[in-house]
């Protein structure tokens, strides 16, 4: 079979090239591995997402010349969302120099990276997402699940209705009903919606609808006869405008139905229509075009030629603003371990410090041109989520409209909940909890 | 088939048992040496994992003739089941709690295995279906499986064997490697074997089988049960040599489909067929990648290109299908044979 044996030599020759051809570690660049995600069932979000965090690389590239002069660079790698292939990605990137965080926006790809970026100390970012314990920089001293963890986003949805309400005293009798993704990430938050359901004495009553989700009339009629005041949609892609569509078929009243963090994209109502008209998301990052620093990367990036998403007029849409503010987060803490360690290339632990110095108050934020883009981060060597604000946007039919101040979820009950869960993790993997003065100590290389 | 064919081929002169023992010198002596870490994550445990997967199929398949697209759910039950094992039960050896999984994973193809008695063909491929979905639902369903862990996702315990650490890609590698090596000698044993034959005499023909005496119905659910408990192990190194994590989703039914075209490229009712079958699929794929990111990354951006290796990797597969029906293994014999001949004539 000559055909086939000559397709293999060329293949195998090639690959040869490819890892012999790797590129040189340069100096003063800081490089980012993106693991992307462009094609498969979550494209929509992989492609805002990145979108936004390359038009915001950029940016500090044309605008600054890269962070006190040392260039960003990245690369893309397809994960199409899936583990292994995610894992592919990162044995490929990560012989790299230079790599400053990991970026996976995939909790299962993040959790296979644990055991592996904690043994090459490089940092893990799982913004809006991730392992709820991994808050607890002790136990993880590499993983960042910056601004909202699970658990958070809860309670700060909770509290919206609380204030909706007229207090938290209201929320005693009430009904909530959680409609959930069949799923690992839907089933997250089932333990702390009972826990905050017994301390505010409102009753919850949580319904999965099996992924896809695609048919969710008898969920509906179900929720029809429970009758709830609010019905938390607590959704993944395609159950999204499904679930509102069905609501309006039953008719419960759509403006009583919050979505969470993976429900409140455009691309989860805009498929629903008129069904969508009303309903409320929460969200760590406003969405729309008019903050200054979307402004520039209009006007600089994409002036230029070098926007990342193809259809513009997903500039400003959920998932490029928080690739935006996924960009500042991870520039910033670089800027800031710069401070400390020199203007060049830094090292990952270097970039860990970093992150655990990450203090950008709304002042910061203001002068980033990201006010009320999102409000602030305080992360610490031990609070790893940086207390983000979470704000209620509702969808008129056209764009989303911010419904709420910035609301602060209640960290301070969270926070046992979640050191015992980060215990356990450390007494199963026989880790050693960090102290203060173990976080200070940076490894010089890699 | 292909089994007993190379039995009967001329063009040994060398003993048989060289080759492998060879192979396998060279997996353990110098790939360790001379490999890099990406070689060993990235391409060397998953091909194991996948082609033990194979192995255990094609006995199902391949050997028994019953289609099974349950695979995926046999090695989630055989990850999940080693994990609760090492979990649940102080100080039990690694070794027994990947022989109990075997076991579990060998249960569930039995009971899974059971309409096979009435079923043949494309209507078992859909009873075995229901594994599939069932497996996924239950464990995704009861928390317990996980441990309740908040988001359903296992984390691997650390691999150690009599008080040795498999620890690092190497260390992982050579484990995976002893339990492929261990498993492809018995499996390799036992379709030489008369109950190696009684599987292929009812993939043949079933009636036949019945009137020379062969017990049907307890060798197809045989069958089923070493199958699921090879293909139960492969999910145990998955999950625990390979991704160090697993979560439920991991094994869907494209895993399922995964495995089935690893046995259909390789070579049915072959055991070469599986490793040939899951170097391809595990291979391939990468070298397209990094060929299509080397030569056109600065182009387009990387799900165009991913989109376009997906054609070219289908495109080869039919064109590969059309030109070499019998599987890479045939191919494989081919070549050998006209190598010898070359050989012998010179």
């Amino acid at each position: 079979m000559t055909f086939l044996s000559t397709v293999k030599a060329i293949a195998i020759s090639a690959a040869l090239a490819v890892s012999v051809a790797l590129p040189a570690a340069h100096a003063d660049e800081q490089y980012f591995p993106l693991q992307s995600y462009r094609v498969g069932p979550y494209a929509a979000g992989g492609t805002g997402f990145f979108g936004g965090f390359i038009d915001y690389l950029n940016l500090i590239n044309i605008r600054d010349g890269g962070v006190n002069g040392v260039k960003l660079t990245w690369d893309e790698c397809e994960t199409q969302y899936e583990v292994e292939r995610g894992v592919e990605c990162y044995e490929r990137q990560k012989s790299h120099a230079g790599a400053a965080a990991w970026n996976p926006l995939s909790v299962g790809i993040a959790y296979a990276m644990i055991d592996r970026i904690t043994a090459d100390k490089v940092p893990l970012i799982t913004v809006n997402h991730g392992r709820t314990d991994s808050t607890d920089g002790r136990v993880f001293p590499y993983v960042f699940p910056l601004l909202l963890n699970p658990y958070s986003e809860t309670s700060g949805i909770v509290n919206y209705i609380a204030a909706k309400e007229g207090g938290i005293d209201k929320l005693k009798g009430k009904k909530i009903v959680v409609l959930y993704h069949g799923s690992p990430y839907g089933k997250e938050t089932i333990p702390i919606y009972e826990l905050l359901a017994q301390k505010y004495g409102f009753t919850v009553q949580q319904i999965e609808v099996p992924h896809p989700g695609n048919e969710q009339q008898s969920q509906w009629l179900t929720i029809r006869r429970a009758k709830p005041d609010f019905v938390v949609l607590r959704g993944w892609g395609v159950m999204n405008p499904v679930a509102l569509k069905t609501a309006v078929k039953v008719g419960y009243p759509v403006d009583h139905i919050i979505g969470n963090v993976w429900s409140n994209s455009e691309e989860d109502v805009i498929p629903a229509g008129d069904a969508a008209k009303g309903y409320t998301a929460i969200t760590t990052q406003a969405s729309g075009n008019t903050y200054p620093v979307v402004q520039e990367i209009v006007k600089t990036v994409y002036g230029a030629g070098k926007g990342n998403l193809e259809d513009k007029s997903r500039i400003g849409s959920v998932y490029h603003n928080l690739g935006i503010v996924n960009g500042i987060l991870n520039v910033e803490a670089i800027r800031i371990a710069q401070e400390k360690f020199g203007h060049r290339t830094l090292t990952g632990d270097e970039v860990r410090w970093g992150f655990e110095h990450l203090k950008l108050d709304p002042a910061k934020v203001e002068a980033l041109g990201a006010k009320d883009l999102f409000h602030s981060i305080n992360v610490s060597w031990d609070n790893h989520e940086g207390e983000g604000y979470v704000t209620f946007q509702q969808w008129d039919g056209k764009k989303w409209n911010v419904v709420s101040d910035w609301i602060a979820p209640d960290w301070a009950l969270l926070r046992p909940i979640i050191e015992k869960s980060a215990e356990a993790y450390a007494a199963e993997k026989g880790i050693k909890p960090r102290t203060a003065a173990d976080a200070e100590a940076v490894a010089a290389t890699n | 088939m292909s089994a007993i064919a190379t039995q009967l081929s001329p063009a040994a002169a060398l003993p048989k048992w060289l080759a492998p023992l060879l192979l396998i010198a060279f997996a353990y002596v110098v790939i360790p040496l001379i490999g890099n870490s990406y070689l060993f994550e990235a391409i060397l445990l998953p091909f194991l994992a996948l082609s033990l997967a194979g192995v255990g199929l094609n006995i199902l398949t391949g050997y028994a003739g019953q289609v099974s697209l349950g695979s995926a759910a046999f090695m989630a039950a055989g990850a999940f089941a080693a994990y609760n094992f090492n979990l649940r039960i102080e100080g039990l050896p690694l070794v027994a709690s990947i022989i109990l999984s075997g076991l579990v994973a060998a249960a569930i193809g039995i009971v899974f295995g059971l309409p096979s008695l009435r079923l043949k063909g494309f209507y078992l491929a859909v009873s075995t279906l229901a594994a599939q979905f069932f497996v996924q639902w239950a464990l995704t369903k009861f928390s317990w499986f996980s441990n309740n862990s908040a988001s359903g996702v296992i984390d691997a315990p650390k691999l150690s064997i009599a008080g040795f650490e498999f620890d690092g890609a190497v260390g992982r590698y050579l484990f995976a490697l002893t339990v492929v090596v261990v498993l492809t000698f018995l499996a390799h044993r036992l379709v030489t074997s008369q109950t190696g034959r009684n599987f292929i005499a009812i993939r043949d023909n079933d009636t036949a089988a019945r009137i020379i005496g062969i017990p049907v119905l307890k060798t197809k659910l045989l069958a089923f049960a070493i199958s699921s408990f090879i293909i139960g192990v492969a999910g145990v190194i998955w999950a625990f040599a390979y991704l160090r994590t697993v979560e439920p989703a991991g094994f869907d039914l494209d895993r399922s489909f995964q495995i089935l075209f690893i046995i259909i490229i390789g070579g049915l009712a072959s055991i070469r067929g599986a490793f040939l079958g899951a170097a391809l699929i595990v291979v391939f794929p990468l070298v397209l990648s990094r060929l299509g990111g080397f030569l056109l990354g600065d182009l387009f951006d990387s799900g165009v290109l991913d989109m376009s290796q997906r054609i070219v990797l289908g495109a080869l597969i039919i064109l590969f299908l059309i030109l070499e029906p019998d599987g890479l293994v045939a191919l494989w014999d081919r070549v050998r044979r006209r190598l010898t001949l070359a050989w012998q004539s010179s």
